[in-house]
């Protein structure tokens, strides 16, 4: 009998600090970024830095990893409605969109190759290179985050267990999506 | 008992095992002692691994230090124990780099960060804030098992061809960016990379966890002015790491690109062999900035450890209140925000313009302020004390006093017109091994004394704890503060062979006289383990609460179960400090008494009154006497 007492008692605690662990993930994030772009703009301030034009894709990425954050609240919608069809479609759309715009930031690699810009050579496109790169490794982490509410939908697991899923995705999802608004305002500002 | 059990798996699992005496563990080996997630077997695994990396370490500083003292002699020994290293009887030069770096790689992150951090932090959090375990205790097992693989990386970078990482435990580009540059840079950078980029992971995961588990998961009447110091240390510890380590990862993140595939964030104008090198626009001063953004938050990662258990042994063994508890946590505050503005003080002598260098001078030089705070809070709480010499106590006054020794001459090494003349000699050695390597060994090991009841349920042995500390305080003073004059004369750190350039010939006795006192400290720290790892199986029980102690971990049993306390986590009345309190009966009230049960020694104070005191009216609190008051406590201050 105490078991179930002290199981109910660890569960309804653990929400808190779960959600908390995640948000300090990503401050974890936000220095991690801040070292690059501090790094770039001490880079960038020594001289020898060739300049050149951002890939113009840039801005259809931008477009679609805002599409995707909407269709995310959507998500968090529907499954605060215990709106089950419309959370999984949405779920769906965000990984779709999120897909979309790893394909985007690898076009405008090629754009950036087109260009005559190279991963190897001058910092000032090494540096573009890495920091969409690390960037787009975030976004693969974030649709494996999302992945797990959707396979909770599929496997019928309890909704309030499901919600804290769908909220830690929602979380970390919204911040890649303003992590990329930064990283595109700060590059248009700085090269 | 078995209704205690608090663990899901414990219900599940038959796997007995059959010399396990204790009921109520249920679980395989395999979940109890090695994928544990049990916040106090995390600790004692994140201390055996720390320990044993810490031998290794000051073996690797017993090797370079032979060396150094007897540079010409043949020692054939050497060649048996390290085959081609030691080729001849003597050390190889190239393999003399290796060693300095990973005695330092080792001795900064795995024993002092990794080893000081994670065993405290892991044991202490759950067990003084008054949570049954961590927020994420799956989390907590992989920071360490993160933590181990880093370790065997580490130690089988000594198996590779070129043998180990060689440039110097700050890797500063380029001798760490080109694989041929020298033997040291090669497979064993990269082996050292690899083994950072997962410590970093380790510390991040592990970090993240203690933050959350502090902020959320105290019990009740435990308020943030309630917690015991120790706590307040790991928690600001955790934050710098978290601020701190992920810039780290992007410094080695732009070095493995550097290294490996060819660009040019840290390369420029470079030529091997008469040969240039296509790298142009890279900036080696960019990884000095992000490695020491890191590095100088990194020391204090290292101390405050170690200055939050100082506080608690001290106070305890004192049996006085700490001094300043809130001056206490001000000062740690102050030291972490600052420990974020003074990294330029390890690069005053890079090219920076010198009126940045006195900005960062004068950042540097406030942090002597907290940290005086600190070390006169000490003080005055050791200041007509009723003092227990206990070895834990021992090592803790030990850290006082290596902590001032170390903190005076940071004030030198902060002026830039000093540095200059000082960077890079054994002078900087001196002052790093003392404030930092020693001050928070001495803290790890007043941390190990203290709670090794609470860790294996047995005692240590006194005298041989007292035996060590003599030992181990004298024999570090005789090895880092000569060195203070080496590095006055110019004595450059990191050379093979210093003592044959003209100058310095002078100081080949003192390098002999070092190297002796070394080996002495060495040998003291075998008394150590004789006495932590015998007393794990022989020592004598340990009663619940052998320091008549106040905080919340001397509330649980001596035995070990998941979930700590078998019944409800107690609440907490008071803060942990009400040691000799005027008017009660013992010289110590734990956090779980009720102010209902200590009438006669309530202070208005205790509840949140601090007006004129006749004035104050509770039903729990009575007037006091005032000669009377004095008189019941001439004895005491004695």
């Amino acid at each position: 009998m105490q078991d179930i007492v002290m199981n109910t008692e660890e569960t309804k605690l653990n929400i808190r600090p779960i959600k908390f662990v995640m948000w300090l993930f990503i401050v974890a994030s936000i220095m991690l970024f801040a070292a690059f772009t501090s790094s770039y703009i001490v880079r960038r301030a020594e001289g020898n830095w060739v300049e050149f034009e951002l890939p113009s894709l840039f801005m259809l990425s931008t477009v679609l990893i805002i599409a995707s954050s909407a269709t995310m609240h959507w998500a968090y919608l529907s499954g605060k409605k215990l709106n089950f069809a419309s959370q999984k479609m949405a779920l769906w759309l965000t990984i779709v969109l999120g897909i979309a715009f790893l394909i985007c930031q690898l076009l405008s690699w090629k754009q950036l190759v087109a260009e005559r810009v190279y991963f190897v050579g001058n910092p000032s496109g090494s540096f573009l290179y890495v920091i969409s790169g690390l960037h787009g490794a975030h976004i693969i982490a974030g649709i494996a985050v999302l992945l797990a509410p959707l396979i909770g939908v599929y496997r019928n697991i309890a909704q309030v267990k499901n919600m804290l899923r769908l909220e830690l995705a929602s979380i970390f999802w919204h911040f890649l999506d303003i992590l990329w608004i930064y990283l595109y305002v700060f590059l248009l500002l700085n090269h | 008992m078995a209704s205690q059990v608090i663990s899901p798996e414990a219900v599940h699992h038959h796997d007995v095992h059959g010399h396990d005496a204790h009921g109520h563990h249920h679980e395989s080996f395999l979940s109890k002692y090695v994928f544990s997630m049990d916040h106090k077997m995390i600790a004692k695994q994140f201390l055996i691994t720390g320990i044993i990396m810490g031998v290794i370490g000051m073996i690797l500083s017993i090797l370079f230090r032979i060396q150094l003292a007897w540079p010409d002699k043949e020692f054939p020994l050497l060649e048996v124990i390290l085959g081609k290293w030691g080729e001849g009887g003597r050390l190889n030069p190239a393999f003399y780099l290796s060693l300095v770096t990973i005695h330092g790689t080792i001795m900064v992150f795995f024993v002092l960060t990794a080893g000081l951090s994670g065993t405290f932090s892991n044991l202490l959090i759950p067990y003084q804030v008054g949570a049954r375990d961590m927020a994420s205790p799956f989390m907590n097992m992989l920071s360490y098992w993160f933590f181990f693989s880093a370790s065997v990386v580490m130690i089988c970078s000594f198996f590779v061809e070129t043998g180990p990482a060689g440039p110097g435990w700050t890797i500063y580009p380029p001798l760490s960016a080109l694989p041929k540059a020298m033997p040291g840079s090669g497979t064993g950078m990269t082996m050292w990379l690899i083994s950072m980029a997962m410590f970093i992971a380790s510390s991040l995961l592990g970090g993240i966890n203690y933050i959350s588990t502090i902020l959320n998961m105290r019990t009740k009447g435990m308020s943030m002015t309630r917690m015991p110091l120790t706590i307040w240390g790991f928690l600001l510890t955790a934050i710098l790491g978290l601020l701190s380590f992920p810039v780290l990862f992007a410094a080695v993140i732009l070095l493995i690109f550097d290294r490996s595939f060819g660009t040019s964030f840290y390369l420029s104008d470079i030529y091997i062999g008469g040969e240039a090198l296509p790298n142009s626009g890279g900036s080696p001063i960019l990884f000095q900035h992000l490695f020491w953004f890191l590095g100088h938050p990194e020391v204090y990662i290292i101390i405050m450890p170690a200055l939050g258990i100082t506080s608690e042994v001290i106070s305890t063994n004192s049996r006085k209140p700490i001094f300043g508890y809130r001056a206490m946590i001000g000062s740690f505050l102050g030291i972490s925000f600052l420990s974020f503005i003074v990294w330029g003080h390890h690069m005053f002598v890079t090219g920076m313009n010198p009126f940045l260098g006195s900005v960062f001078m004068f950042t540097t030089l406030i942090i002597a302020v907290p940290s005086a705070v600190k070390t006169f809070n000490y003080l005055a709480t050791l200041w007509r004390g009723n003092i227990q010499f206990t070895p834990a106590m021992m090592f803790a006054i030990g850290l006082v006093s290596f902590f001032i020794t170390g903190g005076v001459t940071g004030l030198w090494l902060g002026n830039p017109s000093i540095d200059i003349n000082l960077h890079d000699t054994y002078f900087v050695v001196a002052h790093f091994h003392i404030v930092m390597g020693c001050s928070a060994i001495f803290g790890m090991l007043a941390g190990v004394y203290h709670w090794y009841p609470k860790m294996f349920g047995r005692m240590m042995d006194n005298k041989l704890g007292y035996l060590h500390f003599y030992l181990t305080f004298i024999s570090a003073y005789l090895v880092f503060f000569p060195m203070h004059f080496m590095g006055l004369d110019g004595v450059p750190r990191r050379y093979y062979t210093f003592t044959e350039f003209e100058m310095f010939t002078k100081w080949i006795a003192l390098n002999k006289f070092i190297t002796l006192a070394a080996i002495l400290g060495a040998v003291a720290q075998v008394l150590f383990l004789y006495n932590f790892f015998v007393n794990i199986f022989k020592g004598k029980r340990a009663p619940q609460n052998p320091w008549h102690s106040n905080t919340l971990e001397w509330t649980t049993p001596v035995e070990h179960f998941h979930g700590n306390w078998p019944g409800e986590i107690p609440a907490v009345y008071r803060w942990p400090y009400d040691y000799s309190k005027p008017g009660a009966e013992e010289d110590f009230i734990p956090q779980t008494v009720p102010l209902s049960e200590t009438v006669s020694s309530n202070t208005p104070h205790d509840f949140g009154f601090h007006g004129d005191e006749s004035q104050f009216v509770h039903e729990y609190y009575q007037p006091k006497n005032v000669s009377a008051a004095v008189e019941q406590n001439a004895p005491q201050a004695n």
